[in-house]
Order: structure tokens, then sequence, then C-alpha cells
């Protein structure tokens, strides 16, 4: 059951078709090979004394509220992770506990060694000097590849579309993102956006063995190749070669705008999604819009070497901030995503689940949900559906 | 002639509507020099006292929405003759180009009304869209999105306006292969365009009668480009005190958009090329799509207000297509060339028989032709 060998767990999760509630299907992992064989120890987390050690990072605003909650309800549930805190900040002028480069390295260092990370999401400031977001240059530090934001209505919680089932696959660490912009002459600035064969073919069979490992039928290249024809053509056309070998599924692609539209119109057409960097920053928060905002939905980044799983749908929250208002299910979710990582599906199916049937219940709801419950109110309420259903 | 249209303040806000012209001439005195309106409209009436107008009919169901647009613009006597013009590309030193004489009338015309273009996908054909943009330097795309009533979407009383920058950022064209397998595509920004269309979106703003404009970027990571851009914004904001004017991120903008467009019914939304581009076509897909949204393309010389939506052939030469995004741009130009009378009667016509919901076209869920559509509007003048 807890085999960490990537190979076994894909076909675990082949063979273990839906779980209570269903929800296990989509918050099951994959690494970035499909069926071919696999070295057996690609990815290892440390395990010491019978338990993992997870890199915790709480992040700014509300991160650290939810981290809380998070930690209580793991600790209830008795799940095997020790964790391992550092405070990041983002914020230039949190004191004492700031954002600094040292704290920001010692979370890399420790994601290194951990290979597993929960984190919530950092501040990134808009002043024009200093250092680039905290969160992009960990994403391209760790050369976690592949973002995943899992969208789904949860069941009771209204919204203005039903049905909705998709993943966001994002590429992390190239793109518009790239970091490297100069101005040429005082008025004219230049920003460089970057797409390379190598990342574009990463990325592409990586959301195709994410599709074939959930039980997915669909995978959606999403691009502006008619205008930028080079970059999101080179993006695109590497997608569509290695469709060839994924005949099972079902591809095709669909233009940046038009799918933003179709999203809010349709967007039960669409399962797996993916696509460039900012692409992927639009239309997951279109998407999470319309199953209930960025406290609901969960998400991972994955690389080769390392976990980091975090909110899907990245937003700081500082705006309220320290209010007891802010919803943990995004963060709560993401955590059951890192315990299936791990193949602890018990634990993780626990802790989903109370948290699904309390958001069904709909008596204690966090505001964003349309309740008037408190972070900790919520918090309790998960953990006496765990009590429960022992 | 010389109006400058929209500077005054108009008393009430309502969407589309520009100020009367008169009330504006009389603030013309305290008008600083460079905050002359951004592209207003320099037409002449001719002997007929009708104004000129370039007409693109496109393709696929271009030719017979035109129609429906001709003869509702008859019924209802506006002061418009049409001048057909074919723009179908010629190479021109090995560019993508569009024919002289179209060229020749829109310069003279100055405006122009376009249907839906097809463009060959894949041939190194560059859009005929982008070419006129480039051509004519269209630098602003301008995008009202308004619930339509009678056709029904999740999102209810949807009353977007959202500008585009037209000429840079992500569609600069400027691309290259640095190895095989390493492109670089580059976004320009500078501060002359961006400084043009934040003006063009202030003034639009006091033209509409809204009081807020909120700049939409990302600079928190592209903090040179998109930051170059806020700063402009920050800077134009200065020339404009009676507006209200504030930033927002991209990402926090598509989630709030989505989950209720309602607060964006005050605002006018400005944002750099890329982002404009998605969140008009998502507004769209607000109110039920591209059918249903008009879309003006302004230049400081002539501006074409368009169709966007496809030439969809597979239903092209059936009498089926739903005429209503080229008529709303209709009356958009309209409104541009201070014709409001007549935009506000053809709309209030065109908006009640859509509400009525009796002579509907098979997109929007009805069996009606379009001339039946046509005809109903008609009735209703």
């Amino acid at each position: 059951m807890l085999s960490r060998n990537s190979a076994q767990r894909l076909l675990r999760t082949a063979a273990q078709p839906s779980q209570r509630l269903n929800i296990a299907r989509g918050f099951a992992s994959v690494q970035d090979t499909p069926a071919q064989s696999l070295q057996a120890d690609i990815f290892k987390p440390t395990k010491y004394g019978g338990k993992y050690t997870v890199t915790l990072i709480p992040g700014d605003g509300i991160g650290a509220e939810v981290a809380e909650s998070v930690k209580t309800i793991f600790k209830a549930d008795n799940v095997p992770v020790t964790w391992e805190q550092i405070e990041v900040s983002g914020l230039s002028d949190a004191t004492p506990t700031g954002r600094t480069e040292e704290a920001f390295a010692d979370a890399v260092t420790s994601l290194k060694r951990n290979k597993l990370g929960l984190k919530g999401i950092l501040h990134t400031p808009i002043s024009r000097s200093g250092h680039q977001s905290f969160n992009v240059a960990m994403r391209q530090e760790l050369d976690i590849y592949a973002s995943i934001s899992l969208i789904k209505n949860i069941p009771g919680l209204k919204t203005r579309h039903d049905n909705i089932d998709l993943a966001i696959i994002r590429e992390n660490t190239e793109g518009e993102y790239s970091g490297l912009e100069h101005q040429s002459v005082p008025g004219v600035v230049e920003s460089l956006k970057i797409i390379t064969r190598a990342k574009s073919e990463r990325i592409a069979k990586f959301a195709f063995s994410f599709a074939l490992a959930n039980h997915r039928k669909k995978v959606t290249c999403i691009h502006k190749a008619n205008i930028m024809k080079l970059a999101d053509g080179l993006f695109r056309n590497t997608f569509n070669q290695l469709s060839k070998q994924y005949p099972m599924l079902e591809c095709n692609d669909m233009i940046v705008d038009n799918a933003s539209m179709q999203c809010v119109s349709r967007p039960q057409q669409f399962d797996v999604m993916v696509m460039p960097n900012l692409y992927g920053g639009i239309l997951s928060n279109i998407a999470a819009a319309l199953v209930g905002g960025p406290g609901v939905v969960p998400g991972c980044n994955m690389g080769r070497d390392v976990a980091v799983f975090e909110p899907g749908c990245r937003h700081v929250g500082l705006d309220i901030k320290g209010k007891d208002q802010a919803n943990p299910t995004a963060l709560l979710l993401s955590g059951t995503m890192l315990l299936r990582h791990l193949g602890l599906d018990d634990h993780a199916n626990r802790i989903s689940n109370a948290v699904y049937s309390v958001i069904a219940e709909g008596k204690v709801r966090t505001p964003d949900m349309g309740g008037n419950a408190t972070n900790h109110e919520f918090t309790r309420a998960i953990l006496t559906a765990m009590e429960k259903s022992l | 002639m010389f109006a400058l249209r929209a500077i005054a303040a108009p008393a009430q806000r309502q969407a589309f509507r520009a100020t009367p012209r008169a009330a504006v001439t009389l603030s013309l005195q305290n008008q600083r020099l460079y905050s002359e309106k951004v592209a207003k409209y320099e037409g002449k009436k001719d002997g007929q006292g009708n104004y000129t107008v370039s007409l693109i009919e496109g393709d696929g169901i271009g030719p017979e929405i035109a129609v429906a647009v001709k003869d509702i613009f008859a019924a209802a006597k506006t002061p418009i003759a049409w001048e057909p013009i074919n723009v179908d590309p010629i190479l021109k030193d090995g560019k993508t180009a569009i024919p002289d004489d179209a060229i020749e009338s829109i310069k003279r015309n100055k405006i122009a009304l376009k249907g839906p273009l097809a463009t060959p996908i894949g041939k190194g054909h560059v859009s005929l869209n982008l070419t006129l943009r480039r051509t004519f330097n269209l630098f602003a795309n301008l995008r009202p999105c308004r619930s339509v009533a009678g056709y029904k979407t999740p999102y209810d009383n949807v009353d977007t306006v959202l500008i585009r920058e037209n000429t840079e950022g992500e569609y600069s064209g400027i691309e290259h292969v640095v190895v095989d397998g390493v492109v670089q595509s580059i976004k320009l920004i500078t501060r002359e365009a961006s400084e043009r269309v934040l003006r063009f979106a202030f003034q639009h703003a006091r033209s509409i009668g809204r009081k807020k404009v909120r700049v939409v970027h990302k600079a928190t990571i592209m903090k040179m480009s998109d930051g170059l851009f806020l700063q402009c914004a920050h800077n134009i904001a200065k020339e404009f005190p009676d507006i209200e004017f504030d930033a927002e991120l991209l990402d926090n903008t598509c989630l709030k958009m989505t989950t209720d467009p309602i607060p964006y019914n005050d605002k006018v939304l400005v944002m750099p090329n890329l982002y404009g581009d998605i969140l008009s076509d998502m507004c769209a897909g607000l109110i039920g799509g591209l059918g249903l949204t008009p879309s003006g393309n302004i230049g400081d010389e002539c501006s074409i207000f368009e169709a966007v939506h496809g030439s969809a052939p597979d239903i092209a030469g059936k009498g089926l297509a739903n005429p209503t995004a080229l008529l709303l741009s209709s009356m958009m130009m309209l409104r541009h060339m201070s014709l409001n009378e007549f935009a506000d009667r053809i709309e209030k016509a065109a908006f009640a028989t859509l509400a009525e919901g009796k002579a509907l076209t098979g997109d929007l869920g009805g069996k009606a032709s379009t001339k039946q559509f046509t005809d109903a509007i008609i009735e209703k003048l």
C-alpha cells in the first residue's frame, strides 16, 4: 500500500476506480513518463521513524490561518507526516519574518531535501526594483514544471455552472514568466516570452500521462498560435506531434481567447487542458470562479524530483488576513492530494470526505461559500465529521 | 464639425451615449492642446447630406448580415451612404496587403463597417484583421458587452466596457528562433502607445458617462513592461481628475468578473493587447457569445467597426445568419459619428425585438430567418 514506486502508483490509481463520493479520481498523482519503464526511485521522499517529513510554507495573507487548519486536521487523523515549517514572506514590510532571501533559500533547500511540500501563496509586490516573484523563483529553482489545478463542482456548493470537471495543466517555468525584460530606450520596453521544444514536450507528455492515469478522455491544448506563430506555434506543434502517441485520448487545440469564452459559457466541454504559463494563470482564475473561487480549488506543482502542493488558484488573500474568514478547503484538498501522492489514501479519503460532507451539509461554511462561519468553526466541523465517520 | 464630442461629462450614465455636440463646443477653450479628443471623427457630408461609409461585407454570412444592416439603416433614414469595397488580400513586396482602392476609400471616408473575414489558417498569411489594424494604425479596440434581454445565460445584467491596446504588446509580431527548439517572442510596450490608448480610455469613460477607469495588468511578474503601462496610467489619470482611477491584477479581474460581473458595470477597463483579447472574448462569453457583441477599432485617422464573430461558412447563403453583432457595431459607429439619435432608435428597436423573442435566429434558439428578424426590427422603428 505504501509503495512509492511511481509505476506502481500509476497502476494502482488505474486499478482503483471510484472511491466514495467519486473524488479519488481527480486527485491522483502522476509522474511525467507514461507506461514506459520508469526508474524506480524517480521520487523518493524522506521517511524517518515511519513518518514523512514535509516542508510547510504557510505563505502570506491567509496562509498562516489555513495552514493551522491543515495541521490540526492532519494531526487529528494521525497522519504520519512531520511538518518542517518555514516562514517565507514576499511582503516587503512584514517584520520580523519579512521578505528575506535567506528564508527563501532555506525553503528551497528544505524542499530539495524533503522532496515534498505544502505551500500557501507568497505575496509579490509590484515595485519595479527588487527580486522577482518568490512563487515564480521557487518553481524555476526547483524545476517544478507542471502546475495542476483541479476544477470541479463541489457537491452542495451551488454556482452558476454545473457538472464542471476539468484539470488545468500549466507550464510553470518559462513562457511569459521568464523574467527577461529590458528597456531598449526610455519608454520602450521589451519583455521576452521563451518557449522551448524540450519544455513543451515535457509538459505535453505530463498532460497525456495525467489524463491516462486519471481516466480522463480528452486533452485540449490552449495557445495563441494564430498570432504568435513561432512561439505558441512550437508549443502547439509539439503537442500535436506527441498526441499521435496517445491514440486512446481525444486531443484537440483551441485558441486562448475562444477557450476563455467557452469556459464561461460551456465549461462542461473541457477535460484536461494544457497550456503555457500566462494562459494558465488566466484560465485557472476563470475556471476557479466557475466552481466557487480560489478557496475551494486544490492544486499542485510537479517536477521530476520535487512536488509542491498549493492551492490551484493562487491568491494571497491579504484583504481577509487575520479576520478568521479564510476558507481552508483549497489547502486541505491540496494536502489530501499530497497524501494520495504518498499512497496514504485512507487518510486522504477520510479527510476529503469530511470536508465534502461539511460543505454539502451547508450549515457551516466560510463567507466565500455563502456562509458566515469562521475558519475555526469550519475546521471544527470537519473534525467532528471525521470523528463521526470512524 | 470641430466638435470635441466627448469632453464634457454627460448628465446621466448611460451606456453608449455620447454627449450632445452643442454642450461640448463650450468647453473647447478649456482644453489643453494635447488632450484634444483622441480619434475624433472628421468625415464630411456629401451633396445629399449623407456621410459616406466604406462597407466591407466580408466572407461567408457577411453579405447577408450587411444587407440586413443596410435595410434597417434605410428604414431608419440614417444619413449614411454606403461605399462597398473589396479587401481580398494581395501580396505586395511579399507581404500581405489590402488593395489600394480599399485603402483609398477608407482613408477618404475615415470610417468603415466590416463584416467577418475568413483568415486562411497556416498559410503564412498575416490575418486581414491584423493587416487592417496596421494599415490604419487602429490603436484601440473598444469592446462593450451588454446582456441581451431574451437570451438567457448564467449571467444577468452584464454591461462591461473593455478597451484593448491594439498595436503592440504580445502581438508585436516580433519573434525569432534562437536555436532550433528555442523561440523568443517579444512583448513590446511603449510609452507612446500606452499613453494614447489610456487617454482614449479616459475620454471614452467620460463620453459614456462612466466615472471609473480600471487598468488591468500583470506588473507583479512583468515588472518593466506592464510596469510601464501602469505608470503611464497613473500619469494620464492626473489629467482626468473627475474620473476615478485604479488598477487591478489580471488574475483578480479574471476571477472576479467570472464570479460576478456586475461590479464592473460602472467601469471602463483598459489593458494591453493580449489580456484585452482574452478578456473581451470572455465577456462576450458571459452574455452569449460573439454573435451579440459589437466591436470598434479606433484610430487617429479612421476607425473601423466590425462584427468579430466568424464567417460561418456552414450557414452562408441560407438566410439564417444573425446580424445582431454587425448591427450593434454599426450603432457604435453612428455614435462615433455623433449620430446618436439614430443609434438610440435602432438600438431600442433591436433590443425590443430580441427581448420579445418572437423573431429570433437559429443561434439564439429561434426559427426566424435573417429577413424575418430584420423585418421585425424595421417594424418596431
